[in-house]
C-alpha cells in the first residue's frame, strides 16, 4: 500500500489534540461538578468522586513557569542539559514539559516568567517510522 | 487493643553484595533481629516482607525457606519507597487486632548499582527529556524548587543538608559511607538535576533490616528491658491536589500522617529527640521539616543553617546518616530507620547515641504516593 501523502503525525501524548482541521493543542478533562482538570479522559473524577461528570475542554497556550530543573544527567542517548518544567496554563491545567530557548541556566530561568505552549515535530520516531507531534515551551513576552 | 513493642530489631551494613540474593539479604536481617529478640523462627507466628524490585516474586517465602520454613502466613508487600515502614504497620496492625502476639517484620532489596530510578512507560516515543523528566533527581529537584519558589531557598541550602548527613554517617559502622563531604564538595559533585548534583542524591544500594514486634502480654513475659513501644503507626496515600498529575506531591501525605501520628501518640514535634526522615535527595529533607512540624512554615533553610537539625542541635535529623549516606536500599528503607530510632532509645547506639533519647520518629515517602511514619518511645 504505496502512500502519496506524508501520513498526519501521531500525538506525543494522549492530551495533546490534533484536529483535522485547525491547530493542535492541549486537552484537559474538567469535571463539572468540582471543576478540576486532568489530562486525559477519565470516568470519574479523582478530585470529588463524581463518574461521567469529566469533559474535554481546549487548555490554554499560555501560562506560566511553576517550577523547573535543570536536567544534566537522563539516560543513555538522550540530549542533556534540558529544563524539565511544570507549567501553570491560564485558565487551569497545569502540564509537565521541556522548556526550550532558554539558557539551561538557573540565573536565566525565573519561577514565575511568562511562557507559551508550542507544537513541533519530534526529534524521535517510533520502532515503524511514525512521526510525533511534541510540544514545548518557551519564554514568552507578558 | 494491645500496645506494640520492637522486641528485637537489625539491620545489615548497606553495601554492594553482588554475590548475595533478595531471599539472602533478608534471611540475614532476620536471623539478627531474631537473635537480638533472643526468640527463633519457631517463635514467630507471622512473617510481614516487604521488597519492591521482586514484588511478584514471593520474597517473604523465600526468605522462610533460607530460616525455617515453619509453614506461617506470609504477606509480601510493596508500596514503592514506603515498602519496608508498609511491612513494618501490617505487623503492627495483626498484633494490634489481637491476631498474634509475635511477628517478624523484613524490608530488603538488591538494588546494584542501579542507575536513575523512574520514568518510562507507555507506547509511542520515549517522552523522557523531551515532555520534561520523569526521573526520581528531577522530580525531586521540582518538588525543592516550589519551596525555593516560595521562601527563596538556596542551592547552598539544599547542599548543606548533604554536607551534615553525610558527617553523620561518619560514626555508622553500618553504613554505605563513612565519608565527609565538605560543602564545596558537594555543590562542586557533578550536577544531576538542578539543584541537586550527585552527592545529593541517594546511594542505590543493597540492605535488608528486620524486626520482632510483640504484643504487651508477650512484652510482659519476656521481660520489658528491651523493648521500644511502638506509639503511632501511620500510612496515608496522597490527596487529590491540584498540580499532582504532573508533579508528584510529598507534602500533603507526610503532612496527613504526621499530624495523625502525633495525635495517636499523644505527642508533639516538640517532644522527639531525633527523626529519621526520607532525605532521598537533600532537596527533600528541607521540605520535610516542615511537613513535620520540625520547624515553622518557611524556616527549614534557616534551620539547616543554624545546624539545629545537626547531632547536637535543636533536633537531630538523620543521626545515621540518613538514605544520602548510610544508602537507600527501597525495601529495606523503612524497617532501617525504625532500626535507627529503636537503637538510640536503647541507648546503645555507641559514639552516635542522641543522648537522653525517650522520643523518635521514623519517617519514609513512596512517590506515587504513600508516607509512612511511625513514632517510637522508650519504655522505662
Amino acid at each position: 500500500m504505496a502512500e502519496e501523502n506524508p501520513t498526519k503525525p501521531l500525538p506525543v501524548a494522549k492530551y495533546l489534540a490534533i484536529p483535522e482541521d485547525g491547530d493542535p493543542y492541549l486537552e484537559g478533562h474538567k469535571c463539572s461538578q468540582c471543576g478540576a482538570i486532568f489530562l486525559g479522559a477519565r470516568e470519574t473524577c479523582s478530585s470529588c468522586g463524581t463518574s461521567g461528570t469529566c469533559e474535554p475542554t481546549p487548555l490554554s497556550n499560555r501560562g506560566e513557569l511553576y517550577v523547573y530543573s535543570i536536567v544534566h544527567r537522563s539516560f543513555p542517548g538522550i540530549e542533556v542539559p534540558y529544563v524539565s518544567a511544570i507549567v501553570d496554563l491560564e485558565g487551569g491545567g497545569t502540564v509537565k514539559g521541556n522548556l526550550i530557548n532558554v539558557d539551561p541556566d538557573p540565573e536565566k530561568i525565573q519561577m514565575g516568567m511568562p511562557v507559551e505552549v508550542i507544537y513541533q515535530i519530534a526529534p524521535r520516531k517510533d520502532a515503524e517510522g511514525n512521526e510525533y507531534l511534541t510540544y514545548y515551551f518557551q519564554p514568552r513576552s507578558a | 487493643m494491645s500496645d506494640v513493642y520492637v522486641l528485637g530489631i537489625d539491620m545489615i551494613k548497606f553495601g554492594r553484595y553482588p554475590e548475595s540474593s533478595v531471599p539472602k539479604l533478608g534471611a540475614e536481617a532476620a536471623r539478627l533481629a531474631l537473635e537480638d529478640a533472643g526468640m527463633s523462627i519457631q517463635d514467630m507466628e507471622a512473617l510481614y516482607s516487604g521488597n519492591l524490585m521482586q514484588a511478584a516474586a514471593m520474597v517473604g517465602q523465600r526468605i522462610l525457606q533460607e530460616i525455617g520454613q515453619t509453614g506461617i502466613p506470609v504477606t509480601n508487600s510493596s508500596n514503592a519507597c514506603a515498602t519496608g515502614a508498609t511491612a513494618f504497620r501490617e505487623g503492627w496492625t495483626a498484633i494490634k487486632a489481637g491476631i498474634y502476639d509475635t511477628v517478624l517484620v523484613v524490608g530488603v532489596e538488591q538494588l546494584g548499582k542501579a542507575g536513575l530510578l523512574g520514568g518510562g512507560g507507555g507506547g509511542g516515543i520515549p517522552t523522557e527529556g523531551l515532555l520534561g523528566s520523569g526521573l526520581m533527581p528531577a522530580v525531586f529537584a521540582e518538588a525543592g524548587m516550589e519551596h525555593a519558589r516560595k521562601y527563596g531557598t538556596t542551592f547552598e541550602q539544599f547542599a548543606k543538608v548533604s554536607v551534615k548527613n553525610h558527617q553523620h554517617s561518619m560514626k555508622n559502622a553500618k553504613s554505605m559511607y563513612q565519608k565527609e563531604t565538605p560543602l564545596e564538595m558537594v555543590m562542586g559533585a557533578e550536577m544531576i538535576a538542578y539543584p541537586n548534583t550527585k552527592l545529593m542524591c541517594s546511594v542505590n544500594v543493597d540492605g535488608a533490616a528486620a524486626a520482632v514486634l510483640v504484643s504487651e502480654k508477650k512484652a510482659r513475659e519476656v521481660g520489658m528491658d528491651r523493648c521500644v513501644k511502638v506509639s503511632a503507626s501511620v500510612l496515608t496515600s496522597d490527596p487529590w491536589t491540584e498540580r499532582d498529575l504532573v508533579m508528584p506531591d510529598v507534602n500533603t501525605c507526610t503532612r496527613r500522617a504526621a499530624k495523625a501520628a502525633y495525635e495517636m501518640a499523644g505527642l508533639g514535634p516538640d517532644d522527639l529527640d531525633l527523626v529519621e526522615l526520607h532525605d532521598c535527595f537533600a532537596t527533600a529533607e528541607i521540605l520535610h521539616y516542615e511537613n513535620l512540624g520540625l520547624c515553622g512554615e518557611g524556616e527549614a533553610g534557616k534551620c539547616i543553617d543554624n545546624g539545629e537539625t545537626a547531632h547536637g542541635g535543636r533536633i537531630p535529623v538523620n543521626v545515621s546518616g540518613g538514605l544520602l549516606s548510610k544508602g537507600h536500599p527501597l525495601g529495606a528503607t523503612g524497617v532501617a530507620n525504625i532500626y535507627e530510632i529503636t537503637t538510640h532509645l536503647r541507648g546503645a547506639a555507641g559514639d552516635r547515641q542522641v543522648e537522653g533519647a525517650r522520643v523518635g520518629l521514623a519517617h519514609v515517602i513512596g512517590l506515587g504516593s504513600a508516607c509512612g511514619i511511625h513514632i517510637l518511645e522508650k519504655v522505662n
